[in-house]
This record gives C-alpha cells, sequence and structure tokens, in this order.
C-alpha cells in the first residue's frame, strides 16, 4: 500500500495542517510516512502546498510525481494541480472559494462547501477540519478516532477555545 | 522509544541538544531557521546557552571561543552563510578543537536562493581554509540518520580534535518524518571536562598551570610537526570514518551515486528503470571525506556507466572518477540552482546516458 496525497490553498487555509495529520495519524497507526512543505517567499499570501505519503513500507522518495488524492482549498491551486491527479484518483474541491470544476472526466470529483458548513458550525477557520472529514469519509486513509486524538492535541492549552467547533467539523462527513 | 513526527531541523536541534551540547551560535538563514528558533528555548531549558550572533562570522568566532573552553558547541548555517564562516573553521582546525558544524544547503552561488542545493560538496570537502585542512563530512539522507549523525559527531569531532560537518539540504530541513531520537546525554559539567579533555580552558581552579589553544606557530620546524600531528590523525580519519550504503550493485547496468535527497529520487529512479527492464543499482556515500572509494569495487560485470546524480554542475563528479579509475565511462545527471528533478527525469536521462555508453 502506498498513498499519495497533495494539499494545495492560500496561506493560512490550513491545507499544511490537514496533511499533517493525516501524516501524524498513519504514523501512530504504525505506517511510513513522509510530509514535504512548499517552503519560500510564495507562503505568505500566495500558495501553501504539501505532500504526504503514506506506505506500509519504507518511502524512499518524499518528492511525487502525480497524486492518488489532491485536495484544493482555493481556485488558483484547482487551476495549477489538477492535472497531477492519477486516473481514478480522487480530487477534493472547496466549493465554497473555488466557483469552477474540475475540467478532469476520468477522476472522482468531490466537492466539498468547507467554509460554509465551518460558518454554520461556529468557526470559519475550521474549514480545513470539515475538508478533512470528507477525505476521511471518502478515502478511509486513517482512522476518525486517531485524527480526533491528533485534533484534541493540536487544540489544547490556550487554543482549547477552538476545540468543540473543530472536532463539530470533523465530525461534519462522518455520522 | 517512540516515534514522533518532526520536521528536520526541529528534529536536529534536539539531537544536538540530546548530545550534551552546552553552547549554540547561529544567524537565521533559510532554509535552517527552525534550528535556532527551536535553540532559543529548548537550549536554555536544557541548561545550555544560546545566543543569536550579530553575523556568522562572530557565530563562528563564538563557538571557537566556546569549543576551546571544552564544551560541546554545535552551529548550523546554511551555503551562504558556511562560506561566511570558512576562515574560523581553519583556524578551529589548526588548534585542534572539536565543532559539529550543520549545513542545510540551498542553492547557489552567492546568496543564490533558498530552495535545496548540493552545491557546497568541494566547499564542505576542500573547503576555503588556508593551509593543510581535512574536515570529516557525513550527508545523511533521512531526518532520523541526520539526527543519529549529529548525536555521533560530537564524538566523532572529539576523538579526532577537528571540526566536523554534517551536510544536509533544505529539503531534509523542511520535511517531517518519524524520528526516534538518542537519549539525552546532559551537559558535562566543568570540573568533568579536562577528565575527558586536558586541553580545555577551563581555568586554573580545574587544571595545573595554563592551558593555551593557539595556532601562531612562528618556528616552521614547530609548525610542521604540528601539522604531521593533524595528518596523523587524518589517516586514522580515512580509515575509520569511511561510510556508504549500496544497492543492486551485483547485477546492475547503471550504477547511481547519489547522497542525501538525490540518493533518495535515485531509488525511485531506479524502480522505474527496472519496470522499463534496465537493472540500476545505488552507491550512497554517507561521508563524503573521506569518500568511499571501496564502495565501486563491489560494482559488478554488467555495469555500463556509473552516473554520479548531484544538485550542482558536478561537484561530486571529480570524486567519483577518481574512484571509478577508468574501469567504467562516467555519466553526470544535474540539476542546480534550487531545481530538483523528478524520479522520471532521472530515469529518462539515465536510460539516454546508457545508450551513450553502449555506443
Amino acid at each position: 500500500m502506498k498513498k499519495k496525497l497533495f494539499f494545495a490553498g492560500a496561506g493560512g487555509q490550513g491545507a499544511l495542517a490537514i496533511g499533517q495529520m493525516i501524516a501524524k495519524a498513519a504514523m501512530d497507526e504504525g505506517l511510513e510516512v513522509t510530509w514535504l512543505p512548499s517552503y519560500g517567499p510564495e507562503m505568505r499570501g500566495g500558495t501553501a502546498n504539501c505532500t504526504v505519503v503514506v506506505s506500509d513500507r519504507p518511502i524512499s522518495c518524499p518528492l511525487i510525481n502525480d497524486a492518488d488524492v489532491l485536495v484544493v482549498m482555493n481556485l488558483p491551486s484547482l487551476t495549477k494541480f489538477q492535472s497531477m491527479v492519477v486516473p481514478g484518483g480522487t480530487l477534493f474541491i472547496n466549493s465554497s472559494l473555488v466557483p469552477e470544476t474540475s475540467n478532469r472526466d476520468d477522476i472522482k470529483v468531490i466537492e466539498v462547501p468547507a467554509n460554509e458548513k465551518a460558518s454554520e458550525l461556529g468557526n470559519e477557520r475550521a474549514s480545513n477540519i470539515v475538508m478533512l472529514s470528507a477525505i476521511l469519509k471518502e478515502t478511509g486513509i486513517v482512522r476518525e478516532e486517531t485524527v480526533r486524538h491528533e485534533i484534541e492535541k493540536t487544540f489544547s492549552g490556550r487554543k482549547a477555545k477552538f476545540l468543540p467547533a473543530n472536532l463539530a467539523a470533523l465530525k461534519s462527513y462522518l455520522d | 522509544m517512540s516515534r514522533i513526527l518532526m520536521k528536520g531541523n526541529e528534529a536536529f536541534a534536539e539531537a544536538a541538544i540530546r548530545a550534551g551540547v552546552k553552547c549554540y551560535f547561529g544567524y537565521p538563514i533559510t532554509p535552517q531557521n527552525e534550528i535556532p528558533e527551536y535553540m532559543s528555548h529548548a537550549l536554555p531549558e536544557a541548561g545550555g546557552a544560546f545566543i543569536q550572533a550579530e553575523s556568522e562570522l562572530a557565530a563562528i568566532s563564538m563557538a571557537y571561543g566556546a569549543a576551546a573552553s571544552g564544551g560541546r558547541v554545535f552551529i548550523s548555517t546554511s551555503s551562504p552563510g558556511l562560506a561566511l564562516m570558512q576562515e574560523g573553521i581553519g583556524f578551529i582546525a589548526s588548534c585542534e578543537v572539536p565543532l559539529v558544524i550543520l549545513n542545510v544547503s540551498r542553492g547557489g552561488p552567492g546568496v543564490g536562493g533558498i530552495q535545496p542545493g548540493q552545491a557546497d560538496y568541494l566547499q564542505v570537502t576542500r573547503g576555503g581554509y588556508n593551509g593543510d585542512v581535512k574536515v570529516p563530512v557525513f550527508a545523511p539522507s533521512s531526518i532520523q540518520e541526520c539526527a543519529n549523525l549529529i548525536y555521533e559527531c560530537f564524538d566523532i569531532a572529539e576523538k579526532y580534535r577537528n571540526p566536523v560537518v554534517i551536510l544536509a539540504d533544505g529539503m531534509l530541513g523542511q520535511m517531517m518524518e518519524p524520528v526516534e531520537l538518542p537519549e539525552a546525554k546532559g551537559i558535562t559539567p566543568v570540573e568533568k571536562i579536562n577528565e575527558v579533555k586536558p586541553w580545555a580552558i577551563t581555568g586554573t581552579d580545574y587544571h595545573e598551570g595554563r592551558n593555551v589553544v593557539y595556532s601562531l606557530r612562528l618556528d616552521p620546524q614547530a609548525l610542521e610537526d604540528h601539522v604531521n600531528d593533524m595528518f596523523a590523525r587524518y589517516a586514522e580519519a580515512e580509515k575509520e570514518l569511511v561510510r556508504w550504503t549500496d544497492q543492486g550493485l551485483d547485477d546492475a547496468e547503471i550504477v547511481f551515486v547519489a547522497f542525501g535527497t538525490t540518493s533518495r529520487l535515485c531509488a525511485e529512479a531506479s524502480e522505474i528503470l527496472a519496470e522499463r527492464g534496465i537493472k540500476a543499482g545505488l552507491i550512497r556515500p554517507i561521508s563524503l571525506w573521506p569518500f568511499p572509494d571501496a564502495a565501486f569495487d563491489k560494482i559488478g560485470p554488467n555495469a555500463k556507466v556509473v552516473i554520479s546524480t548531484e544538485l550542482s554542475m558536478g561537484q561530486m563528479l571529480f570524486d567519483v572518477k577518481n574512484a571509478v579509475r577508468g574501469r567504467w565511462p562516467v555519466a553526470l545527471i544535474n540539476r542546480t540552482g534550487g531545481m530538483v528533478p523528478s524520479s522520471i527525469e532521472i530515469a529518462d536521462r539515465a536510460e539516454k546516458a546508457l545508450k551513450e555508453a553502449g555506443k
């Protein structure tokens, strides 16, 4: 088993964070993982993306040529990266901010109104966790309880007040 | 010990703290900034000292002084920062003072860019120091290996009484992988330092008479004797510090030679070539000086071409050709300036090099 995932969005949308949560959860479930972010001047205000590889064997290369799963949080990410999905792969689009759909007809496209759902749950900034919920439901790549544990660790101490909205967001597709 | 998912730079900093580092000096430079950031809070908590210097020249000079007083000293920087530290490294080697230096390298030349590069190969293996100086260099290819090397290199630096360089790159510094960190050794208290480092300047409360650490020797015979002493240790290092891994050399038609991040791309390129019916092997030097010449003696009878694969214009190529000694054609697959080739690009170019070697 080897899965290649790519997460892209604007800096601050939490694309890198959900990539990290999946990577941490996969490691906790005994799998090998790599998490590789884009870095550089483009991260503030521009696009931010990361690559996650999950495998049951040691991972030689953290860079990918194509992706089994692509997650786009904004329109520039859809335009720039949709060609990298393997035929039969899955594309998750944040339909709250992306007015278009994919031009690909050989992949599965899942539209997630992440910002709207997160707003309904009381914190629009949890939109990435709504997206994470949809990814878990569709791919089953890691278990909900492992991810919940990661979210509880992330939103502790000073950030504890954000925990309820994020836990609700995690439930949004998994009831 | 359980595995934790850590960013490379943070794991490197934590590994140094666990090796018993007393002092860290640094000046910010991408892509290693998480190291000084981590050190700024974690090292004082562990009982050590963190100082953000005003420049790389100041950082290496502070390291020189602190290491001469016997505590474990760690510094990190990236390519242009290391260029600024060259003079200090030469002086520290001349004074036989141990120091561990991590270079999270990026694209050059000059200030260059901030994406991963390996064009510091000659800078770290040959150096910009005056005089007869050699510096052991290790190039890890994973966060775990880099953390282990940092931990171990303090012992190596102290054994050979010389600076040691670890050459990582921006990708290893920025990515996350599961890592199992070694046990914390604790900082050696000042009253114990001279038991293991009788030369260290800890003050006359701790050692008999004066201890002097110096580089100036006006008597040429004394200086030649000193260099010969250094080279006696370098000769030992050349025997003891050679490290590499290899894979599939017995029946390989193509032999990749690659270190660090590039070796991971070559491993995947080898899988792509296998799907095309081409057998590729890999020599991954871990020690860049001393270079693992002996690895090349394991290459099997099917080899048609040896390919140095690098993120530079071919700086390791010199050492590869030297190790090959005319036995096989040598080719170069490279990108530079912060560009990283895909595994498909490497496979395609290797296939072409194989065809050209057969002509």
